[in-house]
């Protein structure tokens, strides 16, 4: 039998879909930086021109430091929302998310047979979705350190330095779009119901007759909508 | 609740949920048009250009001349790296070369004896670009704040002006900034006196600064208390550009 459950708070969805342009934003202008020294991974010409990336470096810092502010305003509410909530819980990894995660690898590559815990979030979702965390809080700290590499001197050294900082900065980001790139493929493999919970908030559970059989009471008694607020 | 009626508040929940989303997609992507519409102010849409400002405030409000720019031992100093010939490309003579102060009590001359008699500094600092290189560089030169000292305006300035001889290139300086021990005029760079076009015979070397605000070829020194023009500045890029 159908039932709706409640899966992601509105803060939740507001926070993941605003965040969603606002570090396509950072990274797109970072981009825009990155073209006057791409230190790290040399690209022709023809490709930057082709890309529209090339000689705009002024424009590139100034967008850099006014979404700064949202992404960073976002993501701090965010992190507040999921402590206080208490949604934390299911998002930070414990002592078997590494092994979970390993298993739910193993199943995602066709390799295991055993489906992931049917739990809101399996070990490498709390993997992901804390280690992103962290990195936000690295890009951050590396940013500071490239912005302002006199007046925060010490975490700039923490960094090995300003072309340090500017490496942890880098790689961030190409970590964030490789974060993006499973993400949206385990989105599409995960389905219309799993994608649509993240807009509407409720997921459609099947609940099985064997179970329905054992506690008509609960089942009666229990609101087929468990979370009417939004 | 039945399973038609499960569809049914499923149907509502995902109506509901797509149009707020599609209006919420629709305002994001009105506000970005909006942004990339307005008129520029310096070469960028005037929000930006009051963010950058806005960011000038709270780094202004938090800078210290006590925090300064870390310092490496000689062996750290990497190869110069020759970048911008703005304001290099007229004819000097650095015998008749004079370093004008504008803004003080009486206008003023200087020669390069008179800033050789101010005390001498040796720093080994990073030279950050605007692009995104550095390099280590070890500068000889005199202080501006004891310039400013020995030769000073009638009252403390907001702002301290640079120019090149001709004029081809210019940088204003917030005087905190300017006023910073590590802010050298400098006549040396690496052992050895300046170059031509590294900026001889005297050049600007802020390390709280990008690269942009370390100008050569100082021609004049202005105190003011109009906010200065400055080349970069009015082409796209922050003016303040303080580390």
């Amino acid at each position: 039998m159908k039932k709706l459950e409640k899966k992601h708070p509105v803060w939740i969805r507001w926070f993941h879909w605003i965040n969603f342009p606002l570090l396509a934003l950072m990274i797109w202008s970072g981009t825009l930086i990155y073209w006057a020294y791409p230190r790290y991974a040399t690209l022709p010409q023809t490709w930057w021109r082709a890309m529209k990336i090339n000689n705009r470096l002024a424009e590139g810092m100034a967008l850099h430091f006014f979404f700064m502010w949202l992404f960073l305003i976002n993501g701090v509410l965010y992190v507040l929302y999921t402590v206080f909530s208490g949604e934390w819980r299911e998002l930070v990894p414990n002592r078997n998310s590494f092994r979970e995660a390993w298993q739910v690898t193993l199943h995602d590559l066709g390799i295991r047979k055993e489906a992931p815990p049917p739990r809101k979030f399996n070990g490498a979702q709390q993997i992901a979705y804390t280690g992103v965390i962290l990195m936000g809080l690295g890009s951050l700290v590396s940013g500071l350190a490239i912005y302002k590499p006199v007046q925060f001197s010490w975490l700039t050294t923490l960094f090995f330095g300003y072309q340090g900082a500017r490496f942890v900065h880098f790689a961030l980001t190409i970590g964030y779009i490789l974060f993006f790139l499973v993400h949206v493929a385990q989105v599409i493999r995960a389905g219309w119901n799993n994608f649509r919970a993240m807009v509407i908030g409720y997921e459609v559970t099947d609940v099985s007759p064997v179970i329905m059989d054992a506690s008509p009471v609960i089942m009666d008694a229990s609101p087929v909508i468990n979370d009417e607020q939004q | 609740m039945s399973s038609s009626d499960v569809d049914r508040e499923l149907k509502r929940l995902t109506r509901r949920g797509f149009i707020t989303a599609a209006v919420a997609a629709g305002a994001g992507y009105a506000s970005w048009k909006w942004l990339r519409t307005r008129p520029r102010a310096d070469g960028l849409a005037w929000p930006l250009r009051s963010a950058l400002q806005a960011n000038e405030s709270l780094a202004e409000a938090y800078f210290s001349r006590a925090r300064l720019s870390p310092s490496f031992r000689p062996s750290d100093v990497t190869r110069a790296r020759l970048n911008g010939r703005l304001g290099l490309q007229s004819p000097i003579d650095l015998d008749a070369w004079r370093l004008t102060i504008a803004g003080a009590a009486e206008p003023l001359a200087l020669t390069m004896d008179d800033i050789r008699a101010l005390p001498r500094h040796d720093q080994i600092t990073e030279l950050r670009c605007i692009e995104g290189w550095s390099i280590i560089v070890k500068w000889t030169g005199v202080r501006l704040a004891d310039l400013v000292q020995r030769y000073p305006p009638t009252e403390l300035p907001k702002y301290i002006a640079i120019e090149t001889p001709d004029r081809g290139y210019y940088v204003g300086l917030d005087i905190e900034s300017a006023l910073h021990p590590q802010t050298l005029l400098a006549y040396e760079m690496n052992g050895s006196p300046l170059a031509l076009l590294h900026g001889a015979p005297l050049r600007l070397a802020i390390p709280v600064k990008y690269g942009i605000k370390n100008i050569k070829r100082i021609g004049t020194i202005r105190y003011t208390n109009i906010r200065p023009a400055d080349f970069w500045a009015e082409r796209g890029y922050d003016w303040y550009a303080g580390h």
